[in-house]
């Protein structure tokens, strides 16, 4: 289209204009004197999470490795589930018997949209706010009514700036930030927790083993 | 160039419409309500935030360095943004943005656009293009469904109808989505909309989105939300396109930990909004497989060229100038009669507008630095208004009207010392119509806009320099006296 060279130029030429007379600095020159390593000990920090969590009506569950199959069992009884669909990358050993587990690459839309339950790890989580990182597993992750996110001890940070160093190497993926299940405040600042995303949200918490 | 923000152009004054809105107490109690919980929530967020004044200096830095090299960081974007597979456009202004998408749309065949939330879609005026070429817009973040079902205009940048009560949300949906029930709590109605939209998210082939910020390193987009109605836009249908004011790009992917912890705490008074989306590109087998993004100029650049008000533009739309001024409070967001309303509007709108018709915003404040002291990017809002308003007064001076002939003759009165006791005692001798009960209520003419909500003293009989200079008579002649009656006294 030619609509963009031109215009292109003329945006470009106006910010040089603008910009003339302007006084700079260069970037590695900005002050960065906030938070951005961990002060706080790991067991704090642990918890830190898990109070986030809860805050943000998330149920949270501890396990160790050789328990979580366990504990995902015990989820999905909870709810009466029998099925849930999985993440790609989730690891088979840590699914439970008894129950049918589907890929969400081998699943449609339609059948993740009416899916009561979906699994899957994270990247990295942020506990100074409540924040887990999901690498891809875009719709897998958004469109059941539950997500049952796990999420091991050694990727929890404490901070902000830590989380976002973590994920440096995977920055041009698709990259979402959960806090919580879906919300909204839009009808006179009432909090009503699942909108559009899932409604709930549950944390399996896997401690070291030892 | 035809620069729009919104429907701003065919807006009354700001005191015009505030006066009208001041009557609507459902609408003040409303208001009140939510930028008090708002408020409230902030403040124990921040609070526990130890290093905020680290990152809102940090955050101005970025901002203020991302300005000063814009072509190098929009370039560098766009680059990006092609390698990872997506397509950059360019947008003047309001009519060539609105050209390229309804033209992207039709080129992609499609009838129907499922819209996240964005302030810059309502600046463009894009829903009445697509409307006017056959192409039905679905806003899904739950306030600007509640808008545009109600055909309503926002008046809060990131709770546009927070002038809404339940009951009238629940009017809305029932005449709007046709259901025979429906109950008030918010809960019911949250879940009318997650029913009547999850059909559209499924069925809608194309996504419509604005941006929280471009990355420049990687050419990624972040979008922040809380519903989910984000992510399924960005994330189900085939084509997304995004619009995104060329003043959102931000130099790297780094640079997210410091506006992450920025915008959340100061927008909603959370630690952190449920969902945050990052994308670059187009990601094969995964999400829309085609991207388009338009940067829109729309009057940023002649900002960008105020070294006093370009400052502006380090604004990410958090709303918490709005929630603390005691402006906004009152009056709600119409009475700005733009798309950006409180602060930031009465600096953004007549900024973006070349003043025009706009003047009237700069006004629209009692300087009181509350809004600069919320700002998480450090815009001082009281600095630019003064600037604008000198702006305004420049600009009037320049014309023929009463109150610049008023102004220039007061100027001159001013300058002698002479005149200026000449025009008290007239004022005093002319006042008398005026006066009642010791207090000045109405003047005629133009100085009525003073004493319509201010009453006055009257002017008095004695001005003080009149009393001073009989006051030093009065004594040069008692020591006049005095050194007569010493020298008796020694003779």
């Amino acid at each position: 289209m030619p609509e963009s060279t031109n215009t292109r130029e003329a945006i470009l030429n106006r910010i040089r204009e603008a910009n003339a007379t302007t006084p700079s600095f260069e970037y590695r020159t900005i002050e960065r004197n906030y938070q951005q390593t961990a002060t706080l000990d790991r067991e704090t920090i642990l918890k830190t999470f898990a109070d986030r969590l809860h805050e943000y009506d998330a149920q949270v569950l501890e396990a160790k490795p050789d328990t979580l199959a366990a504990t995902i069992a015990k989820v999905l009884l909870a709810h009466n589930q029998k099925s849930a669909i999985i993440s790609d990358d989730f690891s088979q050993k840590n699914l439970p018997e008894g129950f049918t587990f589907q890929r969400e690459s081998e699943s449609t839309t339609e059948h993740m949209n009416t899916a009561e339950y979906a699994i899957s790890g994270c990247e990295v989580a942020i506990a100074h706010t409540g924040t887990i990182i999901l690498r891809g597993a875009r719709k897998l992750t958004l469109l059941p009514d539950r997500l049952l996110c796990i999420v091991y001890e050694n990727q929890i940070v404490e901070t902000v700036p830590e989380a976002i160093a973590r994920l440096e190497q995977f920055k041009t993926e698709p990259l979402t930030f959960v806090s919580g299940p879906s919300a909204t405040a839009d009808i006179e600042m009432t909090r009503i927790r699942g909108v559009h995303g899932p409604r709930f949200l549950d944390v399996v918490l896997v401690r070291n083993q030892h | 160039m035809s620069i729009r923000v919104g429907e701003a152009a065919e807006a009354p004054s700001f005191q015009k419409a505030a006066f009208k809105l001041l009557d609507d107490a459902q609408l003040r109690k409303n208001v009140r309500h939510a930028t008090d919980v708002i408020t409230n929530k902030r403040a124990i967020v921040v609070g526990e935030q130890h290093d905020w004044q680290q990152l809102r200096s940090a955050a101005s830095a970025i901002k203020q360095h991302t300005l000063a090299h814009l072509d190098e960081y929009l370039l560098k974007f766009e680059g990006a943004c092609i390698a990872a597979g997506g397509h950059v456009h360019w947008a003047s202004d309001a009519d060539e943005a609105n050209r390229i998408i309804i033209g992207l749309v039709k080129q992609y065949g499609g009838k129907e656009v499922i819209k996240v939330k964005t302030m810059t879609s309502d600046e463009i005026g894009l829903n009445k293009a697509f409307e006017a070429n056959g192409i039905r817009p679905h806003e899904t973040d739950l306030a600007d469904m509640i808008v545009q079902l109600g055909h309503d205009k926002p008046s809060h940048i990131v709770v546009p109808a927070l002038h809404k009560n339940r009951q009238q949300v629940r009017e809305i949906f029932m005449q709007a989505m046709g259901f025979s029930e429906l109950g008030d709590k918010p809960e019911d109605l949250t879940n009318a909309a997650r029913q009547y939209l999850r059909k559209k998210f499924l069925e809608v082939k194309i996504g419509f989105s604005g941006a929280n910020y471009l990355l420049a390193d990687t050419g990624g987009v972040c979008v922040v939300e809380s519903e989910g109605n984000g992510r399924m836009c960005l994330t189900l249908p085939n084509v997304l396109i995004t619009l995104a004011g060329i003043e959102k790009v931000i130099p790297s992917f780094r640079d997210l930990e410091v506006f992450l912890q920025l915008l959340p705490r100061s927008a909603t008074g959370e630690r952190m909004n449920p969902y945050n989306s990052l994308w670059t590109g187009a990601h094969k087998g995964e999400g829309p497989q085609y991207f388009h993004v338009v940067l829109l100029d729309n009057g940023r650049t002649r900002i960008l060229a105020d070294p006093e008000s370009r400052q502006t533009l380090h604004c990410i739309r958090c709303g918490a100038c709005l929630n603390t001024c005691p402006v906004y409070r009152q009056t709600g967001g119409h009475a700005y009669g733009s798309i950006y309303a409180g602060p930031i509007g009465a600096i953004l709108t007549p900024q973006l507008f070349d003043m025009q018709h706009s003047q009237s915003l700069p006004y629209a404040s009692s300087l009181c630095g509350a809004c600069y002291e919320v700002c998480p990017v450090k815009i001082n809002i009281p600095e630019v208004l003064i600037h604008l308003r000198g702006r305004v007064v420049r600009e009037q001076q320049s014309g023929a009207n009463l109150e610049a002939i008023g102004m220039k003759a007061m100027a001159r009165i001013f300058l002698s010392s002479r005149r200026f006791e000449a025009a008290q005692r007239l004022g005093h001798i002319g006042q008398w119509p005026f006066v009642s009960e010791g207090w000045v209520k109405h003047l005629p003419g133009m100085l009525g806009n003073w004493t319509a909500v201010r009453d006055l003293r009257p002017l008095p009989k004695q001005s003080f320099r009149n009393w001073w200079r009989e006051r030093e008579k009065a004594s040069a002649k008692s020591a006049q006296d005095r050194s007569r009656s010493t020298k008796n006294l020694s003779s």
